[in-house]
């Protein structure tokens, strides 16, 4: 199949600090050469910690931030250079839901005019049209058709991330972009909006950037997963096969570290020392090496590549 | 064995300004808890789990009242103590900590003065023998370079360094009960397992016991001994931790436990709980969960179930999964 959004070496770097001419300032790697590919109606999971450049991926793919160096495919064009009518048609294709549903609605805004509002801005519909397009979206996210004329306040959590999906919905994009969209909810909603987002998929052939720190709920979305690390991809291939059979030290560190599903379960007590290290100065050679349980001389010196190892992509010199 | 902290009919409420509305945040709480062990309160916001909390550390805010029951800890009843006896218990032999370490730690003072002022004030530790108490306390809860990190304050270090340090200060009185109110939630996941990891070697090296307030059931499965599952300000129900995993009986403990994804999982759906959690200060007659649930049958709706026993251990408060409902649907 061919991939509907692509990156290429995808880079990010921030200056920070430094004072006038930029002199004796750092640079951030926040995403540095990064390669991976979405297929339509698919799911890439991405995890990580804080820092590890999940949400710099997701702005990059929105193009709120411009990249560095490498670039974006969507459809087989480079984003970059969309101006435009073209950059019009791209917002309207990758749409987001953010984590935090009180912040991303307009509390003064009635829930029909937040829905409509991409409709207003992308399409010229009249009124009756509008309003049926609402409606639709409405029963299509499992909210009563009264919702339209409350405020984002009348709601729960739950509730509004509901509304958020039916505004990302509201333009029928192609990939939809999850940053944590289920962090901020009651553990007892989780399911539900997880469970609409995956009918969704089915119904409306989406594909989704699924990020969350959430390894279970990554594992259960996902067809791929890609692990990232101070801005690098460590490991990326079929979820089942990451989620279960877990290849870089690190991404098994960090499965070892989920939480158990039941008191019985046991797993490898590797507890990784030492926390995530700036990512003003990574660490020379591979970026993980001052944490690995696994560390050789040779990881300090190169930088590893990925390279196919055990059914995917691994960056590790003991592959 | 007596218990360490036995509570029992703990009602807590919150009144409006006008003492025209009354909100029951926790609704006759009864549980018992043993030197050592662990106990894991589960539940959703709003459930009443923090208000439980700062009831049993008499901590709470001025609209809160304590409507009823007892709290006896270590053979104590600590509900009628004067202010002055309860602030010489409360960060000696009953310890805390919370979900945010920059909310917990005073950004103005030094990571040891906050330590030794701990020490100074319970056990009158002079105050250069309280900070070298301060940089063992440091070594003990593995932050690196004791030395040097005891005079640094609390912005110069990371999140996960900064919930030891409020580690360190729970247990710097060498503390009965620690209370650990979602300690990991603004931790990252490899941070979490090794501060959950550092609390489990805690607890065994000097037998404390520990209450675990969280909405996680992953780390109940990891930390604790028993469980308390609480909904809208009641236990509904509360057991050994592999009787509410194997055998959850309430329907909301059940479908907590179902629906959580599971690792190779591939099934296409996860069971979902229907509809929202109620609103505490508009609770639904009856059992609060009643809307919600899929068992629900007339009494529900009518009355609140009372607490029944299904073993000497685990209790549950339904209508439905009560021994003597099934025997009476049955007959």
């Amino acid at each position: 199949m061919t991939p509907l959004l692509e990156a290429r070496g995808l880079t990010k770097h921030f200056t920070v600090g430094g004072g006038l001419l930029g002199r004796g300032g750092g640079v951030v790697r926040a995403v540095d050469d990064v390669t991976f590919s979405i297929e339509p109606g698919r799911t890439l999971g991405v995890v990580g910690e804080s820092g590890c450049g999940k949400t710099t991926t997701a702005k990059l793919v929105l193009r709120l931030e411009k990249p560095t160096a490498g670039q974006i495919l969507f459809a087989n064009q480079d984003v970059a250079g969309l101006e435009g009518d073209g950059l019009r048609a791209y917002r309207k294709s990758v749409q987001a839901v953010f984590q935090d549903p009180f912040a991303s609605l307009n509390p003064r805004m009635r829930v029909d005019s937040i829905i409509a509002e991409p409709l207003v801005t992308h399409e010229r519909l009249d009124a009756p049209a509008v309003a049926a397009r609402v409606s639709k979206l409405l029963d299509v996210v499992g909210l009563p058709a009264r919702s339209r004329d409350l405020f984002p306040h009348e709601f729960s959590g739950g509730q509004r991330q509901r509304i958020a999906i039916a505004r990302a919905l509201a333009l029928s994009p192609r990939l939809v972009v999850l940053d944590e969209p289920v962090s901020a909810l009651d553990v007892s909603i989780r399911a539900q909006i997880l469970n609409l987002l995956r009918d969704l998929q089915r119904e409306l052939g989406l594909a989704y950037l699924f990020i969350a720190h959430d390894l279970a709920a990554v594992a259960h979305m996902s067809h791929v997963i890609a692990v990232m690390y101070l801005g690098r991809i460590v490991e990326i291939g079929e979820a089942l096969r990451v989620a279960t059979a877990p290849q870089h030290p690190y991404t098994q560190a960090l499965f070892a570290a989920a939480l158990p599903a039941h008191p019985d379960e046991r797993r490898d007590e590797t507890v990784l020392m030492g926390e995530v290290p700036s990512p003003l100065n990574p660490p020379a050679g591979c970026r993980f090496n001052p944490r690995c349980p696994k560390v050789m001389p040779v990881c300090s010196q190169e930088e590893p590549k990925l390279k196919l190892a055990e059914g995917r992509q691994v960056a590790c010199h003991l592959f | 064995m007596s218990a360490l902290l036995e509570v029992s009919g703990l009602c807590t409420q919150y009144v409006s300004a006008r003492g025209t509305r009354v909100t029951r945040a926790v609704d006759d709480v009864s549980f018992t808890l043993e030197a050592g062990r662990t106990l894991g309160i589960v539940g959703e916001s709003g459930s009443g789990k923090t208000t439980l909390a700062l009831t049993l550390m008499r901590l709470l805010p001025p609209a809160a009242r304590i409507a009823g029951g007892s709290v006896r800890f270590g053979g104590e009843e600590l509900l009628t103590k004067p202010d002055g006896e309860m602030r010489a218990i409360r960060g000696k032999r009953l310890a805390m900590i919370l979900q945010d370490p920059m909310a917990s730690l005073n950004p103005l003072f030094t990571v040891g003065d906050q330590i030794a002022e701990t020490l100074r004030a319970h056990e009158a530790t002079p105050r250069r023998a309280a900070w070298t108490r301060a940089r063992e306390l440091l070594a003990a809860v593995n932050i690196a370079a004791p030395a040097r990190r005891v005079g640094e304050y609390p912005h110069q270090l990371s999140g996960g360094m900064r919930q030891r340090v409020v580690g360190a200060i729970a247990i710097s009185c060498g503390p009965q009960l620690l209370i650990a109110d979602e300690p990991t939630t603004s931790l990252d996941v490899t941070i979490q397992a090794q501060y959950l990891k550092l609390l489990g070697d805690i607890q065994r090296a000097r037998g404390l016991a520990m209450i675990f307030i969280t909405h996680n059931l992953g780390i109940v499965a990891r930390m604790c001994d028993q469980v308390a599952v609480m909904y809208a300000g009641r236990l509904v129900e509360t057991g050994p931790v592999r009787s509410i995993f194997n055998e959850p009986a309430h329907p909301y403990t059940r479908a907590l436990i179902e629906s959580i994804p599971k690792f190779g999982d591939a099934a296409e759906r996860l069971t979902a709980i229907e509809g929202q959690p109620p609103d505490p200060a508009a609770l639904p007659p009856g059992c609060a969960f009643h809307p919600r649930c899929p068992y629900v049958i007339d009494r529900c709706r009518a009355e609140a179930p009372p607490e029944s026993h299904l073993s000497p251990q685990h209790r549950t408060r339904c209508w439905v999964a009560a021994p003597a409902a099934v025997g009476a649907a049955r007959g």
